[in-house]
């Protein structure tokens, strides 16, 4: 599969492969790490170490984990809590199709590979000139921030555990600046920028007017309206 | 089991099934130009609304409490580049030095 042109030499091919595998351990170490962050949040939104573990071991998706704790969180009931997580991991839906032309795989490997289908897997991947090295960013990142994300879940969610009171050490200003770390990298253009202070007036709008967690879904889903709207007028 | 184990549930099943479609389904069927645009944005809106929220609202009502000096600490941050964690740990800690204020 691996698109090699004749004029590259094995020894270029080993340097490039070997710049591709430091620089997914770089981003998965300095991910993974940031588990920690996820693990004590668990228990600070009321969910034990091992509902904790759980989101990080099973549905391994930073951005969709921490959704879930946060809307459990803000009172929001578990069942809200999921929507929310499950429509923002609707993301790696098209993940899976930039990377699926590199990866060809089936059958087991596919359940398995699928797993790894995440942010930073994605983008230290699909970016490699050839499918080869598209293939050693995507397993080498997404494998070691799966095994390094789970370790820190867990220590984070014991210490979160024993801390007991997660606002006396403000982590609940902690989770809306990891949702900011989040947001920030997308907001590179007019449209992100418009949607997204939109939505943070109308989610605040909301809250008054309705249960907990809604606002949250509503505001995810007012960007498929303007997504429809305004994404045409960039397109065409 | 407990309602938050079902969401527990939920979320890993909902999410494991969105990776594996992503690998799974004929690339034409999603890369629709009308589902593209339809779900482009589903990520920036829901990552607002989890910041507006997260910030700003109590219990049905909208507050201004320590958690927004977080989030200016946050944004302070962001703009100078400093990295995730550490960003985290400021951020907590300007809530909970203007929390004891």
């Amino acid at each position: 599969m691996s698109e090699h042109s004749p004029e590259q030499s094995p020894q270029y091919d080993r340097e490039a492969d070997r710049a591709v595998v430091r620089d997914a351990l770089g981003v998965g170490i300095g991910v993974g790490l940031y588990g920690v962050t996820f693990g004590a949040l668990g228990p600070a939104a009321g969910l034990s170490v091992w509902q904790t573990c759980a989101l990080s071991f099973l549905a391994f998706t930073g951005a969709s984990q921490f959704a879930f704790v946060g809307v459990v969180a803000s009172g929001g009931s578990p069942i809200a809590g999921a929507l929310t997580s499950v429509l923002l991991g609707g993301r790696n839906v098209f993940y899976g199709i930039s990377m699926a032309p590199h990866l060809q795989v089936r059958g087991w490997r596919r359940w398995v590979t699928a797993h790894l289908v995440i942010d930073e897997s994605t983008a230290m991947g699909v970016t490699r000139p050839t499918s080869h090295q598209a293939r050693l960013g995507f397993y080498w990142t997404g494998i070691t921030i799966f095994l390094i994300w789970n370790v820190t879940t867990a220590a984070g969610a014991i210490a979160g555990d024993a801390i007991g009171d997660p606002e006396a050490i403000g982590l609940d200003g902690a989770v809306a600046a990891a949702f900011l770390g989040l947001l920030w990298p997308r907001l590179d253009s007019p449209v992100t920028r418009t949607v997204a202070v939109v939505v943070v007036a109308l989610a605040l709008l909301l809250v008054p007017f309705t249960a907990p967690g809604v606002p949250i879904i509503l505001g995810g889903l007012s960007a498929v309206a303007l997504g429809l709207v305004w994404g045409g007028r960039r397109d065409d | 089991m407990t309602d938050v184990w079902w969401g527990v549930l939920a979320v890993c099943v909902g999410c494991y099934a969105l990776k594996l479609a992503g690998l799974s389904v004929p690339a034409v069927v999603l890369e629709h130009r009308f589902t593209v645009r339809a779900t482009a944005l589903i990520p920036v809106g829901l990552l607002a609304a989890l910041v507006a929220v997260q910030a700003a609202a109590g219990d049905r009502e909208v507050v201004i409490d320590a958690r927004l000096a977080g989030l200016a600490t946050a944004v302070a941050c962001l703009l100078v580049r400093v990295p995730f964690l550490l960003m985290l740990v400021f951020a907590a800690a300007a809530t909970a030095l203007v929390r004891l204020v």
